[in-house]
């Protein structure tokens, strides 16, 4: 019989709707594979007994001849930043270490109504801020994959969503859920060899989801293929009165659309995307996706994004402002920790819960964004940093003249060691530099993995696209995955 | 511009996070490090553009004036970390 853990998303509902094999033996597969690789780390919460009793209701649908829905049957991850009903919503940080929602996230309850199951909550960068998941208050998350140099150094798996990518690459869960606020799902979707979007600003609902930067912040599925993330898109997506940002929009029939042939379509080289001291296997891969893109049918033209060099500064004045400003909740007051010294006066009790329930990393975004936000540095920091992301908009809003799409590398690297960054924050920032720019302008982009490189480890390229046309950027990406044949799976040493 | 572990200091009781001495003195270079590379954005000319207030141009929606959340006291109170008589429960703040 099939190992069901081997297939994917689509896979697996056809499977089961055919009947061969049932939604309860998909569940017990994948709930088996969880409980048995947790020194990857990748879950904070297992939840065996969500994603079967949603098996079940799979199997009882199609016993009793009901037409399946569309995730019937599919077990998959939760990042830990929806909040979902009954089970701990942690954001991975010692502050809602225990908060058990009373109320569902609208993107995992859109996957309920779907048909889908949850096998657990999967660890990610504390409050989504980190590039490596090592910020996580439940430990590092890491990646399955190894160098092939004879070491062992255990790797990141790319953050924030570091747990939803080292579990899809490891076979843990065939999909997972993401949140991108600078790069937080392409970035980890190319340091471990699978695939990612990050919709329109707006096409997901933000309700329910632990927020990091508003403006900024956006869900979207993680999966091995490109077919896989449009499947869980279409079921993610959609307008929700309870967020002011949701698009009013239909949401399109992405699968059914999915088209490899590119002809007419012409395709962006952004030239400011080539950066000092990029390695020479991803500026290969990057040409290989041109070759790759042109055999697709697609024209390839040069392209001038000029602000591009300031988009990683401005990210760095708006996300940790919005922050400073979203995470002023955690009072210890309403939710999450509270601690208080013995004698504490209310003031004292605020500063001492927030001094223990935030981890370094949180703690110096909010001190950034306090600082840029307070009197006298308001304009010249803030204002200007809105001014510039007007500017990167613009580059965007110009490039649309002369094509339709964009390719760059998703990174500047493949997967670094746990450790070898994280004593220099600016360096961590610096991984972000591909894929922060369209953050701020919010529009669709998707790392899909091109290759390896010399050690054997996995590299991502982006297609960014026009605001709401996530299906180009889906059709572009399948040119590149039937063109790459990335088969490469990590070795199993957990 | 150069941040001095007073200005640290002050930041963060601004932020309400309590910090030590040395926690200061760590934070310093830090936070320098981080804002000195931020500085560059000060090289665009910016004086013609308006600061972006929306990043997908979305129209701000209307709705009737009703009444459609309410009566869930315990759920709201669920948890906190000390909640007496339906009330959330804070320190004294007033001798």
């Amino acid at each position: 019989m099939t190992d069901v853990t081997t297939l994917g998303v689509a896979a697996i509902r056809d499977g089961v709707r055919s009947g061969d094999f049932s939604a309860v033996e998909v569940a017990n597969a994948f709930v088996a594979k969880v409980s048995a690789a947790r020194q990857l780390n990748a879950f904070i919460v297992e939840t065996p007994d969500h994603a079967i009793a949603a098996a079940k209701a799979a199997d009882a649908a199609r016993a009793a001849g009901e037409t399946l829905k569309p995730l019937a049957g599919v077990p998959i991850g939760m990042k830990d930043l929806f909040c979902t009903k009954g089970v701990q919503t942690t954001a991975a940080s010692h502050m809602l270490e225990g908060f058990t929602p009373v109320y569902e996230s609208t993107v995992s309850q859109k996957l309920w109504d779907a048909g889908a199951g949850m096998l657990g909550k999967l660890n990610l960068d504390q409050f989504a801020m980190g590039s490596s998941n090592e910020t996580s208050y439940f430990g590092n998350v890491i990646s399955p994959w190894r160098r092939k140099d004879g070491g062992n150094a255990a790797l990141a798996p790319g953050g924030s969503s570091g747990g939803s990518s080292s579990a899809i690459a490891a076979r843990l869960v065939p999909a997972a859920t993401g949140t991108d606020t600078g790069g937080s799902i392409r970035q980890p979707a190319a340091f471990t060899g699978i695939s990612g979007i990050k919709p329109t600003y707006g096409r997901c609902s933000r309700w329910g989801v632990v927020a990091f930067a508003s403006s900024l912040d956006q869900a979207g599925p993680m999966a091995r293929d490109v077919r896989d993330c449009a499947i869980m898109l279409e079921a993610m997506a959609g307008f929700d009165p309870k967020d002011a940002t949701s698009l009013d929009m239909a949401v399109p029939n992405w699968e059914a659309a999915l088209s490899a042939d590119l002809r007419g379509k012409k395709v962006g080289i952004p030239r400011e995307y080539r950066v000092d001291g990029m390695p020479a296997e991803i500026e290969a891969l990057w040409q290989q996706g041109i070759d790759w893109l042109k055999d697709a049918g697609a024209e390839i033209v040069e392209v001038s994004l000029p602000h591009t060099k300031y988009a990683l500064p401005a990210y760095y004045i708006i996300a940790p402002a919005e922050a400073s400003s979203n995470l002023a909740r955690y009072d210890g007051v309403r939710y999450g920790q509270r601690d208080l010294p013995d004698g504490a006066n209310l003031q004292e009790m605020y500063a001492a819960t927030r001094a223990a329930g935030f981890g370094p990393e949180v703690q110096r975004r909010i001190l950034i964004g306090t600082y840029v936000l307070s009197a006298g540095f308001y304009d010249a920091y803030y204002t200007q940093a809105q001014k510039v992301r007007t500017l990167i908009a613009q580059d965007f809003e110009k490039a649309w003249a002369q094509c339709d799409l964009l390719l760059t590398p998703t990174a500047p690297s493949a997967a670094f060691a746990l450790g070898e960054k994280s004593a220099d924050p600016l360096a961590m920032y610096l991984n972000d530099v591909f894929t922060v720019p369209s953050s701020l302008a919010g529009i669709p982009a998707m790392s899909v993995p091109g290759g390896l490189d010399k050690d054997g480890l996995p590299l991502g390229l982006q297609i960014i696209g026009k605001p709401f046309d996530e299906q180009g950027v889906l059709n572009a990406s399948l040119a590149i995955e039937q063109r790459a044949g990335f088969t490469a799976q990590p070795e199993q040493w957990w | 511009m150069s941040v001095d572990t007073a200005t640290v200091k002050k930041v963060a009781s601004l932020a309400r996070i309590a910090i030590s001495d040395a926690d200061a003195e760590r934070l310093a270079p830090e936070l320098n490090n981080i804002l000195g590379w931020i500085e560059q954005l000060g090289e665009v000319d910016t004086s013609a553009v308006e600061p972006m207030t929306a990043v997908i141009p979305n129209t701000l929606r209307l709705r009737d004036d009703v009444v459609t959340d309410g009566g869930i006291r315990d759920d709201v109170l669920a948890n906190a970390p000390l909640a007496e008589h339906g009330f959330f429960t804070v320190p004294k703040v007033i001798e």
